[in-house]
């Protein structure tokens, strides 16, 4: 068994990133982003299926998120990207919290038609409060970090940077807590529930933690998007395809690293990129016989693949 | 000799089915009592009683001289009562190794534990002394689904001794097990309790095994217990050879029978 | 009211060919929204024709409702065959995932047969005109939707009830293994199960599809409502998804008589309250102990 080298790789990731970014052309940044931010919601998302749940509602926080990130701008013209990312991951996971309570007594089909319930009435409720800007949302910018003040041309690279830091840094905490005994209690959860109760350990409250935490990552996720994008609205976030989008690049990419939701993440964009100016009226089905294919020859998701080549070495 | 356990007039009925019917039984610290009685006798439902995965109909449990009764499981296990299963309930994608380390470390963060507790690194070695204590060294880094049977039910065991309790409930724990293997497996498993001072209870179907390794013996019949003493008191106890055991003591046969020889 | 009830029977139709399809074989199928569709659009064009040729304005009518079967009776049985018979065994939840794959496969598939453009067939509906009932208007088709719904429902509970097929069925929705170990052909069963619920969604999208303009994206609407009602009304339970479609199709309409613009949502919250109350819904089966 080689040493784990998922930290390192993590790190020098990063460093590969920000160095690189000031030449980068703008749509590779933005692509770039794109993978970071839906990635850190896919990890969260990584992170409740270790639980053994699937949540058809994440769409729900990563709103939450975007949306917070976008109100300080549209209304009390905070444009401050770090209070953004706070913001977005604190209502997220304060939100989570609550509902976390409910939710972490329901399993399998019903969690997941719970969570997507949720994300549906935000769904609802959005689209019909004009003051938010309806089904058209609103837009919103970004001018400075951490109070400081961003020149026009530094923004989209500090969005960028931001991402690149938020991304790491959440990487190599899940990849510590997973190493540790709660990590490892949330994998026996999605084991044997029974024998944990036995044990003397609450299953509900390993399962609402966990809950919380894929919450703010999916915030913090909404809020990126939302400053990378620079506009919000109920269809790309709130709506159950887009909570079906990260079910799917989470099932493609696995939960064998923390790195896979970031790779799955980049392939997923790749291809919807290219295929929607290509395919806009085939791209789904692409994205359907993928996903058809992963489950049927990768069950463990996309990252499965390393892990055999290195066993066959 | 303090009593650890004490039932008081247990009742268990699920609907028209009694379970348990008027249990009552004083369990002595550090002995190790069998269970015994054919299928369905109501074993398991005491068991599951005093472990709280069945609220008892009427009756008092307790444990330590505090009323347990009707407490969810992960109360009496942070109590300090331990559990194996008949059927062994692990962790099945998860390694030898991770499964005692997940029991140690909740023991280790549960209500009981001291709070100058060690950290992670002393909890790895807790549970790398469990893996030696029960010989599972050569399956450390395997996947529990993936073991043999037998190896199963070691770790179950192995699972319900991380935790440290004071009170072990054991259910069956030799079922499944080869004939020729389950000497060794009681004699592992008392070896390696010997070490701690815990209260063993546990449910058998040989009665060599029980004979061999218990203080006292509780018999069930049809949810009540029927006997209660000393091995060999109880297992030659006409009411128990005659609805646990199985033995009919025909008289007249067996003058003819002799008379034949 | 009224429109209520009009509305729970248009959903009951899509709602109990999934909770046939999830009692019998444990699947949620997503895909049941892009059969409605397929339904839809099938009928819509085949009626479309028909009326364009100039034949009777009355066939139009057997037309929609045949289409609507007969999309059922092909894509049923293909679908079941072609993918999900080598899935069973696996996870629920990988098997929902598998339909969610089929799904979008659908909806695409949908536009390339049939292009993006709306299609708009109103006839079958105008022909029949309006009723009047107090101050209100309605149109007569919506009744008959009513009708089939409530006619459909019917033949289900009677071939469930009566025939051999249908006890076999309920055999299988109790326990399958048992059923298996009595000599019951489940893989049989699946394959009737599946095709009898895609032609409930095809058909529910067929009769549909002169009230409105079928268009890409009435798959997605019609499957998250039809969720909606399956769980509130218990998974696998005929009786629920009728229950659970008049609930939700009064509430809606409440809902849009009162305060519009609780509308959408309302849906969502009366199955989150449900399911709070009722955590599996209102008829589920209960379950017995493990240990």
């Amino acid at each position: 068994m080689g040493r784990d080298r998922t930290l390192p790789t993590v790190w020098a990731a990063l460093v590969v990133l920000l160095a690189a970014g000031p030449f980068l052309p703008q749509w590779a940044l933005s692509f770039v982003s794109v993978a970071l931010y839906l990635g850190i919601v896919v990890l969260g998302m990584a992170l409740l299926m270790r639980t053994g749940l699937v949540s058809f509602g994440q769409g729900l926080y990563y709103c939450l998120g975007a949306y917070a990130a976008g109100t300080l701008d549209h209304f009390y013209r905070i444009s401050d990207l770090l209070l953004m990312a706070i913001a977005g991951a604190l209502l997220a996971a304060l939100v989570a919290l609550v509902l976390g309570l409910l939710l972490a007594k329901y399993r399998d089909i019903f969690f997941a038609m719970l969570s997507l319930a949720f994300s549906m009435i935000l769904y609802g409720l959005l689209v019909k409060t004009s003051v938010l800007g309806s089904t058209d949302g609103f837009g919103l910018s970004v001018k400075t970090f951490a109070g400081v003040v961003l020149g026009r041309h530094w923004v989209r690279y500090a969005i960028y940077a931001f991402a690149a830091v938020i991304a790491a840094v959440c990487a190599a905490a899940m990849h510590r807590y997973l190493d540790s005994h709660l990590g490892r209690l949330a994998g026996a959860v999605r084991d044997n529930e029974l024998r944990v109760e036995y044990m003397g350990a609450s299953v509900h409250r390993v399962i609402h933690l966990n809950y919380v935490i894929a919450a703010a990552l999916a915030g913090v996720g909404g809020a990126l998007m939302a400053a990378t994008i620079g506009h919000v609205d109920p269809e790309t976030t709130a709506n159950w395809t887009t909570s079906g989008e990260f079910v799917f690049i989470a099932i493609f990419s696995g939960t064998g690293s923390v790195l896979a939701p970031f790779l799955g993440a980049s392939i997923f964009e790749a291809v919807r990129t290219f295929a929607l100016e290509r395919f806009p009226n085939t791209w789904q089905m692409a994205l359907g016989v993928t996903m058809l294919l992963v489950i049927m020859f990768l069950p463990g998701g996309l990252w499965s693949m390393f892990r055999l080549s290195r066993r066959g070495a | 000799m303090a009593t650890i356990l004490e039932a008081r007039n247990l009742n268990k009925s699920f609907g028209a089915v009694t379970a348990a019917a008027d249990i009552n039984a004083h369990i002595e610290q550090d002995s190790v009592v069998g269970l015994i009685g054919s299928n369905g006798a109501g074993k398991t439902t005491f068991i599951n009683m005093v472990t709280g995965y069945v609220t008892p109909t009427s009756g008092q449990i307790l444990y330590e001289g505090r009323d347990v009764t009707g407490m969810q499981p992960r109360g009496i296990a942070q109590l300090g009562i331990g559990r194996s299963f008949q059927i062994p309930q692990l962790f099945n994608t998860m390694s030898v190794h991770e499964n005692l380390a997940i029991g140690v470390g909740v023991a280790a963060r549960s209500t009981r534990a001291r709070p100058d507790a060690p950290g992670e690194a002393a909890e790895r070695a807790q549970a790398e002394r469990l893996i030696e204590r029960f010989n599972l060294g050569g399956y450390r880094t395997q996947a529990a689904g993936l073991l043999p049977e037998g190896v199963r039910k070691v770790l179950d065991i192995a699972m319900a001794v991380a935790g440290g309790p004071r009170l072990l409930l054991l259910d069956e724990p030799t079922s499944g097990v080869s004939a020729q293997e389950k000497f060794r497996l009681m004699d592992m498993v008392m070896g390696a309790l010997q070490a701690e001072r815990v209260t063993v209870l546990f449910v058998e179907h040989d009665m060599d095994i029980v004979n061999r390794y218990t203080h006292r013996i509780l018999a069930f019949y049809e949810g009540r217990i029927i006997a209660d003493g000393d091995p060999d008191r109880v297992l030659k106890d006409a009411e128990v050879r005659r609805y646990v055991i199985g033995e009919q003591i025909h008289p007249g046969r067996k003058d003819a029978s002799a008379a034949a020889h | 009211m009224i429109d209520g009830i009009l509305y729970a029977s248009w959903m009951f139709i899509i709602a109990v060919g999934l909770t046939l399809i999830y009692g019998v074989m444990k699947i949620l199928n997503v895909a049941h929204g892009s059969l409605y569709a397929l339904g839809a659009y099938t009928a819509a064009a085949f009626a479309g024709s028909w009326l364009g040729h100039g034949h009777a304005p009355v066939g139009s009518y057997g037309v929609l409702l045949v289409a609507g079967l007969v999309v059922g009776l092909i894509a049923g049985p293909l679908i079941e065959r072609g993918l999900l018979r080598f899935m069973y065994g696996r996870e629920e939840i990988v098997l929902v995932l598998v339909t969610y794959a089929l799904f979008l496969i659908l909806e695409d598939f949908t536009k390339l047969l049939f292009g993006v453009d709306p299609i708009l067939v109103a006839a079958p509906y105008a022909l029949l005109g309006n009723l009047q009932l107090g101050h209100l208007v309605y149109p007569v088709y919506s009744f008959v939707l009513v009708a089939v719904s409530i006619l459909a429902g019917a033949a289900l509970a009677l071939v469930l009830k009566r025939t051999r097929q249908g006890k076999m069925l309920r055999a299988v929705i109790h326990d399958r293994e048992m059923s298996m170990a009595l000599g019951i052909n489940v893989s049989r069963v699946y394959l009737v199960t599946f095709t009898a619920g895609a032609m409930l969604a095809a058909l529910g999208g067929a009769i549909t599809a002169p009230t409105t303009s079928v268009q890409p994206g009435i798959g997605a609407e019609v499957i998250v409502l039809a969720f909606a009602i399956v769980v509130v009304g218990g998974l696998g339970s005929l009786g629920g998804a009728a229950l659970g479609a008049l609930i939700v199709g009064l509430v809606r309409s409440a809902a849009v008589h009162y305060r519009p613009e609780v509308e959408l949502f309302s849906v969502y919250v009366v199955m989150a309250l449900v399911l709070i109350v009722r955590p599996k819904g209102l008829f589920a089966a209960p379950e017995a102990r493990k240990i």
